[in-house]
């Protein structure tokens, strides 16, 4: 554990001098923040209170729409839980982001040898490396919630609406998958960085992590599903089984020799 | 402390170390030397449980490559062929964090120790990006060393290095060899390699020849002894030549070179020969031919 914390050390004392990543960790949430509050704002004052839900799908008028709101309050649960689903990008692209760097740093400063010189596991460089990445992930991740959800209830004086706002679904996106998809896009960098030899190729191709979680956006939005908490729970359970096999596939894939011998 | 026997890495169809048979005793500095592609690095990192071997077996302070690998890497320490620092971290946070990796009970103490020593206290809240060749290479040095191990491994510690940075690395290797630790020094710099190794092993894919440095002359070149004469003659070589010790004369300007077995035993034979033909001798010297030639002599055959 001792070995662990001195890598998670090590790996931010680095890292955070990149600016690169500093931006990534510190404006994403921020934007992703922006939008939402700023939309809410927007609606709280200007839409009328009679506006229509016509545009809404019934299913989701349905799960979305507690008893006791108007049709206003409804199309702000709607737009505001698209940008929600934003959210979830903040734990995919900061991960990557970090471990691009921290990995294939240790590429192109030669210091991995060095390092796996001393009596260290294979084990505990790799975690050390992944929390490295995911800790301050779901930290920004929670703070960014929790600063939304303080920016919604300073702009919304109706309880019912804030409580449609943040229900369960959200609860369990944010501090449920939100760290499962940290550990996915962490993992999956992680096999990219043994392949690529520049921190930001091994980013881009990571990247393709964040695919799943734009495709969620863009579904709900065209109305293909509307996200539940059941199906909320259903994702997690596939991010869970994912990352198990992924965290076994990095662990396996990752073997001294390997790592030495082909990082090139 | 390093036994090795019939040590084998091969990488696909590469064969990079063969049968590998060798033993280096403890407060021994043995010199590897070899081409580039030889395989000299592949045998570090095989000594040093960080890629295991094909075939054979290796012990590195009595625990076996392979099977004890943790406590091969807590026992020895090991500066790879090049420095790889955290160029954006202090000289003191890459020190502390290799420190606490190698499980040092005393991190500050051990990592003030080194950066004194090594002249680097000064400058050690400075990033190491900032650092020289030599001084990085120093850094490499103490970083190899905060876990007081028993054996180093130095793979090309002086390379790349200016004159005077590779001297103080030189010095400090000789320093560490009088505190009786067991040296496995991978070089190309011969003279390097003449000055501080007890034994040599020239290797090439396979280990060629292990020896002391005189010996691995007299093997290759036999032993030449000098003899200044103030006017030579071929009738005086010939007189030499017939002694049945010598196993070669040479006639250069007005010296004798003469190739023998022994010449501890056999230059007053020689001497006295000389003197009874009515040789004025000035001065008598060994010509020592320089481990370049040996080592390229050997290579080469190979």
């Amino acid at each position: 554990m001792k070995k662990i914390k001195t890598i998670i050390r090590k790996e931010w004392a680095e890292v955070f001098k990149n600016r690169m990543v500093i931006f990534t960790v510190a404006f994403l949430p921020l934007l992703l923040i922006a939008i939402p509050l700023g939309v809410l704002y927007g609606m709280h004052t200007t839409t009328p209170a009679t506006s229509s839900t016509n545009a809404l799908p019934d299913e989701m008028t349905k799960s979305m729409c507690p008893s006791g709101l108007n049709a206003s309050d409804c199309m702000q649960v709607f737009l505001v839980s698209e940008f929600m689903m934003l959210f979830m990008l903040v734990p995919v692209a900061i991960p990557v982001t970090i471990a691009a760097y921290s990995i294939v740093g240790e590429k192109t400063t030669r210091s991995l040898e060095p390092l796996l010189a001393t009596p260290i596991t294979t084990a505990e460089l790799l975690m050390g490396k992944c929390l490295a990445a995911i800790i301050p992930a779901v930290l920004a991740t929670y703070a960014a919630f929790g600063i939304f959800a303080l920016g919604s209830w300073i702009i919304l004086a109706n309880k019912i609406l804030l409580t449609a706002l943040l229900d369960l679904r959200w609860l369990i996106a944010i501090f449920v998958v939100g760290p499962l998809i940290a550990i996915l896009a962490v993992t999956f960098s992680l096999m990219v960085s043994s392949r690529v030899n520049d921190p930001r190729a091994a980013e881009q191709i990571s990247m393709v992590v964040i695919l799943p979680v734009l495709a969620g956006f863009f579904g709900q939005v065209a109305g293909i599903f509307v996200l539940n908490a059941r199906l909320i729970i259903i994702v997690a359970v596939i991010m869970l089984a994912l990352d198990t096999v992924m965290l076994f596939l990095t662990t396996h894939v990752f073997q001294r020799e390997q790592i030495l011998t082909r990082w090139k | 402390m390093i036994h090795t026997d019939n040590l084998a890495k091969k990488f696909g169809a590469i064969q990079a170390v063969e049968n590998l048979s060798l033993d280096v005793a403890e407060g021994e500095v043995f010199g590897f030397l070899g081409p580039n592609g030889a395989g000299k690095t592949t045998t570090v990192r095989m000594l040093t449980s960080l890629i295991g071997p094909t075939s054979g077996s290796a012990t590195v302070a009595g625990f076996r490559v392979g099977q004890q690998d943790t406590e091969i890497r807590r026992t020895v320490g090991v500066l790879t062929e090049t420095p790889g620092m955290y160029d954006n971290l202090s000289a003191e946070y890459n020190l502390r964090i290799f420190a606490e990796l190698q499980e040092v009970r005393d991190v500050t103490g051990q990592v003030e120790k080194y950066l004194k020593m090594l002249g680097l206290w000064e400058r050690r809240f400075d990033a190491a990006g900032t650092f020289s060749k030599g001084m990085k290479q120093k850094l490499a040095i103490a970083r190899a060393l905060l876990h007081e191990p028993r054996i180093l491994f130095l793979d090309e510690p002086t390379a790349a290095l200016d004159p005077e940075a590779a001297h103080l690395v030189r010095d400090f290797i000789s320093e560490l060899k009088k505190e009786g630790r067991t040296i496995f020094l991978c070089t190309h710099n011969l003279d390097e390699a003449d000055r501080l190794c007890d034994r040599i092993g020239v290797f090439k894919t396979r280990l060629l020849v292990v020896d002391s440095p005189a010996n691995l002359r007299a093997s290759v070149f036999g032993r030449k002894v000098v003899f200044h004469l103030r006017l030579a003659d071929e009738g005086m070589a010939h007189s030499v030549q017939k002694l049945p010790f010598v196993r070669e004369v040479k006639v250069v300007e007005n010296k004798l070179i003469v190739t023998l077995e022994d010449p501890e035993s056999h230059n007053p034979d020689i001497l006295r020969l000389l003197v009874k033909a009515g040789a004025d001798i000035q001065f008598v010297g060994e010509l020592r031919h320089s481990l370049e030639e040996v080592y390229l002599q050997l290579v080469q055959k190979a």
